[in-house]
């Protein structure tokens, strides 16, 4: 292979951006190394086992992937803002409708997600850590090493370019012969593992792992989504590894699983791609509804209405998304029979969702809310989603969708159900949680800033896609003549999209400002809210509670506080907890060389990298390692610390 | 020591290597494509079961048995779904 082959040449963008990635990476190094902050990273952070950091580094990685899946956007924004634009070519444009697709739901949404799982989830269970915390490591630095992996693609080798959605035969060797695909099929594959572990990892956590008297129904309503959401990872992501590496066998291996010849069935890509995908889309949106149920109960001073119609419509929810996949390729060329079936089904999911809806409306009802950034991103999403979910009503008539299928109708659409479904939760999300993890509050007024802009940008971005659709606009369509009368619309797009990058702009400095100058909150419940995690100290010591809480009812925390409802009973006594270790920080470097060198078909390379990953098992199966126990005098000392007493 | 040696999972490792033999038996001779695919899904179900129970000890810890079989019952519905969705929208329903 030659050297222009390996690194992308030819773009004066692409060489920016590789000078900038040098220049970025050499001043981490110095910096780690002029700070003497090395041992530090590898201790606290490279080596830890906490699910509280664990779930720190999650977000900050989506926070940076946000940033990458952000600038795909402006480019393609700035591409479309008027007819004839010369800013990216076909080509050039194509790999970025594709970067920006993955990275934003697999690289953003994802983890982000799994992230404030990470660290709510233990806390409000009642638990010291998850059920295993070296795995929860493992999983983690998967993730990071196929985000790493996916996001190399565009200075080296050359970007996936065949859309977020890979179909056949785009996707073939035959049509798409550069590594791109591969990057696709392999960092994926590794990220999805990660992915396939977390979910195991928190279904076993939430199953045996909850306070002495926290039952099923006693559960809060985010451990209840959860868990659900794993489930459904955990069903769901078996059918994207099996289409992945049915992928990487056709380009790698000359196998013919979706070509068109030698009995290969293209469209069965597609078929797979989506019966993982439509879960998919609940796993990013099931978790999202439940930060919008604790926060909207939180702020609005009641219980959540309607607890037990809330946990049935997600189960509902969880078994109606896997039937309902092909909605997402009607114009096919399937019969009456399939699509009137498949139309009925995503319908029908409409229901337990608009359940959820009014439950929301009913425990706003009346409540004394209060307007805090979280609630006033909660109370935008109820009308903005349900634009979103009433487009999808409208998607999901087979006949009609033959009029909508691939025009900026659906672009709209599924930005108007992700954006406030999960964008928007996880940015409340993170908000209502940051003071329990940092010990004190995100700026408000600098959050209500960039929520007005966000919210109204968005609006202003997306809306107009509804009308270039029904116009005619098709999706991932590069550029267009003046003549189409796309222009006006495509341009207020654009500058919406602008004040959206303000907006986010705006979000990040509140987060800089606010390590400076936020005042420190010293109460260890900022927002009066009413699930176990508030009742441990912010930020959380590293055994999460000193002594179990005894659960007696739904929101105990609540009755503690306002009906001295008995909690913490017990004394406190000795805690074990997990050892740190290096290992899945090293196993996912090995992975990303592995992957790296699957990717270019390096096959010696690749075989010693895959004999390195079987050793690190073997070595881990026959370690013994027991944890270590914290000694009374050391949790009262920190407890105190923790309490400000001067002891 | 009798307690101690994984007899189950040696029963488990056996069983596997039988079925994956007769699996591939079904390509080496020569048989109707309904037969082979006959003795591939028994052996699937087998092999389904063996994991199952000796290597992930499905039936030993009592307290589990309910959200372990509602498990399964999830799993089995999702793998129905999947097959016969597939043969649905692909094959049967394709015009
Ligand atoms: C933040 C502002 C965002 C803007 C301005 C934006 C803009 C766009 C644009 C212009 C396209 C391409 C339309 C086309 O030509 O087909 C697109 C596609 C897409 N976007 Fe976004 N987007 C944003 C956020 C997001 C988020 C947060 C997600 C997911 C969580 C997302 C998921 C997708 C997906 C899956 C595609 C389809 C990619 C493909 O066609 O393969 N976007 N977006
Ligand atoms: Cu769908």
């Amino acid at each position: 292979m030659k050297w222009d082959e390996f690194f992308v040449t030819g773009e004066p963008m692409i060489y920016g951006a590789m000078a900038s990635i040098v220049l970025v990476s050499l001043a981490i190094l110095v910096g780690l190394t002029y700070f003497k902050k090395w041992g530090y990273l590898w201790r606290e952070w490279l080596t830890t086992v906490d699910h509280k950091k664990i779930g720190i580094m999650y977000i900050l990685s989506a926070l940076v992937m946000l940033f990458r899946g952000g600038v795909d956007a402006l480019m393609m924004r700035t591409q479309l803002a008027g007819p004839d634009m010369k800013f990216l070519d076909a080509q050039h444009y194509n790999e970025v409708f594709t970067t920006h697709g993955i990275i934003m739901i697999l690289f953003m949404a994802m983890p982000f997600i799994i992230g404030l799982m990470n660290v709510v989830i233990p806390l409000q269970i009642g638990a010291r850590d998850v059920a295993f915390p070296r795995l929860n490591a493992v999983s983690f630095w998967l993730f990071f090493s196929g985000a790493m992996l996916f996001n190399i693609s565009f200075v080296i080798g050359g970007s996936p370019d065949a859309g977020w959605t890979a179909y056949f035969p785009l996707a073939s060797l035959e049509l798409s012969p550069t590594v791109g695909n591969n990057f696709y099929s392999i960092a994926l594959q590794i990220a999805g593992i990660g992915t396939l572990m977390t979910g195991v990892n928190f279904i076993v956590t939430i199953l045996k792992m909850r306070a002495p008297g926290m039952k099923l129904m006693r559960m809060p309503m985010f451990t209840w989504s959860v868990l659900i959401t794993c489930v459904i990872i955990v069903f769901a992501f078996p059918v994207l590894t099996v289409a992945l590496a049915l992928m990487m066998f056709d380009r790698m291996f000359g196998a013919q699983f979706f070509t068109m010849a030698n009995g290969g069935m293209d469209m069965l890509w597609a078929n797979l791609f989506w019966v993982w995908g439509h879960p998919e889309v609940y796993i990013v949106v099931l978790p999202a509804f439940g930060i919008y149920s604790e926060i909207i109960s939180t702020f609005s001073r009641k219980n959540l209405y309607g607890y037990k119609s809330m946990v049935i419509s997600m189960v509902a929810i969880s078994l109606l998304s896997f039937l309902v996949w092909a909605h997402h390729f009607y114009t096919m060329g399937h019969g009456a029979m399939v699509n009137g079936f498949f139309s009925v089904t995503t319908m029908a999911i409409a229901i337990p969702t608009g359940v959820k809806i009014f439950n929301w409306l009913f425990t706003l009802h009346k409540g004394r809310i209060q307007f805090t950034t979280p609630m006033l991103y909660s109370l935008a999403f109820i009308p903005i989603f349900t634009i979103g979910g009433v487009t999808g009503v409208m998607l999901a008539m087979a006949s009609a969708d033959y009029q909508y299928h691939n025009t900026m109708f659906l672009v709209a659409h599924f930005h108007y159900v992700l954006i406030p479904g999960t964008v928007f939760a996880v940015i409340a999300g993170m908000y209502y949680w940051f003071p329990k993890l940092f010990g004190f509050r995100l700026n408000e007024r600098l959050g209500k800033l960039a929520f007005w802009l966000i919210a109204i940008c968005f609006n202003v971005t997306f809306l107009p896609l509804f009308f270039l659709g029904l116009k005619g606009m098709t999706r991932r369509m590069y550029t267009y003549s003046a003549s189409t009368g796309f222009g006006p619309l495509n341009l207020l797009a654009t500058i919406g999209s602008i004040g959206l990058a303000i907006g986010f702009a705006v979000l990040v400095y509140s987060i800089y400002w606010s390590f400076r100058y936020e005042p420190r909150d010293t109460t260890s419940d900022p927002w009066d809210a009413r699930t176990l995690e508030w009742a441990t100290h912010s930020p959380v010591p590293e055994y999460n509670f000193a002594v179990t809480p005894n659960v007696k009812s739904l929101d105990a925390f609540w009755f503690w506080k306002k009906d001295k409802q008995p909690l913490f009973e017990d004394k406190i006594e000795e805690i074990h907890m997990p050892n740190n270790n290096g290992q899945p920080f090293v196993l996912g470097v090995i992975f990303f060389f592995f992957g790296f060198f699957m990717i270019f078909s390096w096959w010696t390379p690749a075989i010693i990298s895959g004999i390195a990953i079987v050793v690190m098992l073997a070595v881990r199966s026959f370690e013994r390692d027991h944890g270590r126990h914290i000694s009374v005098k050391e949790i009262n000392k920190t407890e105190q610390q923790l309490r400000g007493d001067k002891a | 020591m009798k307690q101690l040696f994984p007899i189950r999972h040696v029963m488990g490792y056996v069983f596997s290597l039988i079925l994956s033999v007769v699996a591939l038996a079904v390509i080496v001779w020569d048989m109707s494509f309904t037969t082979a695919i006959t003795i591939l899904l028994i052996c699937a179900a087998i092999q389904a079961a063996v994991q199952l129970f000796m290597f992930m000890h499905i039936d030993e810890d009592k307290s589990n048995k309910a959200s372990n079989y509602t498990n399964i019952a999830y799993a089995l519905f999702v793998g129905l779904v999947t097959i016969f969705g597939t043969l649905f929208t692909m094959i049967w329903g394709y015009l």
